[in-house]
């Protein structure tokens, strides 16, 4: 009897094992980490009745090829990868399920860059630092503790189930990736670094994301923005968070972000359209509205109770 | 009394608590004090404490607290903050082989300000440093201040890598490279110390609020406490 489990054929572009990420370590420098877009993640895990913040896989870009090696379920969401169970196509927002020998397959990303695979109780892993979430910079997290992303022959463990009636995400709450995205931010008092016609121009600009944007910060690229420093004394930096460098291109900061910055800050992106943010592809164009600390309050204490979070 | 910090939000699940304008090593008693007094009071609020040189970033659950409410929550605790008390922290002793076989940069610097590769090695020893932050990488420890008459500035351009274990100086700040990176620091010496070890309860040897002292050592103690040369 071999362990019930998934076993990579093709780790595609870069598939990474991720939860909610890793809390408690930045005062020694750890990168907190987690699922990119939490949103789709925590869809993924609700649908399976899961514990929210349970080990899933995070296809970046697409191209995984999985073989199954367990009778259980699985949930996918997020990016639109083209999964296909024994090459019939498979829909994405909603639960599946699976047996021994089936073979699973996800093609290249068409919406989104970030899709989800839970499985009915979650991978079965041993968390470094208290959480599985992957990053690679920090050799933390992820199937072997090392920080490694998935490669061919990995087996992910997991539990067997009896397979359970299908449940899918009401397509109201299902994101469009396509939509334009107008971002909200919440104006901090960090911003005091900046004229207010700097600072405005932001909102009056469309910016584009650059090809050098990673899990750690998305990159802009558009109208500059000058601060009246070069740099401030380094200090936390909070999800979100909008820097500035010399070169006046604003750089948001994503899960897998330094603990630490020393950039002059314009503002926090509201974090549930850092999730959004989290799924565009290069060279999409974003614009920025404000929010004020209450709403985006509000706004999060709703999704997180809806959640379970 | 003046009061000597501010409360700002940093976004909706984050503030920043701000003891100070400018870099000073009177801050460091200050802020390990606000950082344990908040660790133990609000221990249920609280999801992250990141001090650094002049704040104290401290990250909570906006499902548990909203602004308002974490503001005076924060407020009580510092108020009743006593900061002569404080204790200054653990004092760490780093031993380091100050070598050129080690420290490509001992000769860079002590060209720098006219003077011996055995006056460098003094002048960094010298010192009692205080620990301002962790950042950069895990266990990077920011360290200062040190002194005028040995601070040199960044190389012009970074080294791709950086060993393990490298002690160096920027400008008035020194560090040990806890693991194998590109960097742009002068390079003194080394030490078999692991200051990130997954294997080691504390994590890090030094934490925020801590002093070091470096001690200059042998090639053979460095190799017997398992000094690595490449």
């Amino acid at each position: 009897m071999t362990q019930p489990g998934l076993k990579v054929i093709k780790p595609g572009v870069l598939t990474l094992v991720q939860d909610l990420g890793r809390f408690g370590y930045q005062d020694i420098g750890l990168s907190p980490g987690g699922a990119a877009d939490e949103q789709a993640f925590l869809w993924a895990n609700r649908l399976l009745d899961n514990p929210p913040n349970s080990p899933t896989l995070e296809i970046c870009f697409g191209g995984l090829q999985l073989e199954v090696l367990a009778n259980t379920t699985i949930a996918i969401t997020g990016a639109e990868m083209h999964a296909t169970l024994n090459d019939h196509p498979i829909e994405n927002w909603q639960t599946h399920p699976v047996n021994t020998g089936d073979k699973l397959h996800f093609a290249h990303a068409s919406s989104g860059i970030r899709g989800y695979l839970a499985i009915k109780e979650g991978f079965q892993l041993q968390p470094s630092f208290g959480s599985v979430a992957t990053v690679m910079r920090e050799k933390m997290g992820g199937l072997d503790g090392q920080g490694s992303p998935l490669k061919a022959g990995d087996v992910l463990p997991c539990k067997e189930h009896k397979a359970k009636l299908t449940r899918a995400v009401p397509p109201l709450f299902i994101p469009d990736y396509q939509q334009p995205l107008i971002l909200s931010v919440i104006p901090t008092e960090q911003s005091e670094h900046f004229d207010a016609e700097e600072l405005e121009k932001l909102y009056h600009w469309t910016y584009r994301i650059s090809p050098n944007s990673n899990s750690m910060g998305i990159r802009l690229q558009g109208e500059p923005i000058k601060s009246k420093v070069p740099g401030i004394i380094s200090e936390g930096i909070p999800y979100g968070t909008i820097q500035v460098p010399p070169d006046g291109q604003p750089i948001i900061l994503l899960k897998d972000r330094q603990t630490m910055g020393g950039y002059p800050k314009l503002g926090t992106l509201f974090t549930l359209d850092a999730f959004l943010l989290a799924q565009q592809q290069a060279h999409t164009e974003v614009r920025f509205t404000q929010i004020s600390l209450a709403d985006a309050q509000e706004k999060l204490r709703y999704f997180y109770r809806f959640f379970g979070v | 009394m003046k009061q000597l910090w501010r409360i700002e939000p940093a976004g909706p699940d984050a503030v920043l608590i701000r003891f100070g304008e400018q870099i000073h090593t009177d801050l460091v008693p200050m802020i390990r004090a606000a950082t344990r007094q908040l660790q133990q009071a609000l221990q249920d609020d609280i999801r992250e404490l990141v001090p650094s040189y002049t704040t104290l970033m401290l990250c909570y659950n906006p499902r548990k607290n909203d602004f308002p409410t974490i503001q005076n929550k924060i407020q009580q605790q510092l108020a009743s903050l006593d900061i002569r008390e404080s204790e200054t922290g653990t004092l760490i002793e780093i031993p380091v082989w100050y070598h050129p076989d080690v420290g490509p940069d001992l000769q860079r610097v002590a060209n720098y300000h006219q003077i011996s590769i055995d006056d460098v090695i003094h002048r960094h020893t010298a010192p009692l440093y205080h620990v301002f932050a962790i950042g950069f990488a895990p266990g990077f420890a920011y360290m200062g201040n040190v002194s005028s008459q040995l601070a040199t500035p960044r190389l012009t351009t970074p080294r791709t890598q950086v060993a393990a274990g490298s002690v160096a100086i920027a400008e008035q700040q020194t560090a040990v490279y806890p693991i194998s990176t590109p960097g742009g620091w002068n390079i003194l010496g080394r030490t078999a110390m692991k200051m990130f070890d997954r294997q080691n309860p504390r994590l890090c040897p030094v934490r925020p609020g801590d002093s070091v002292k470096f001690i200059a050592v042998s090639k053979d103690d460095f190799l017997l406490a398992g000094g690595q040369l490449e």
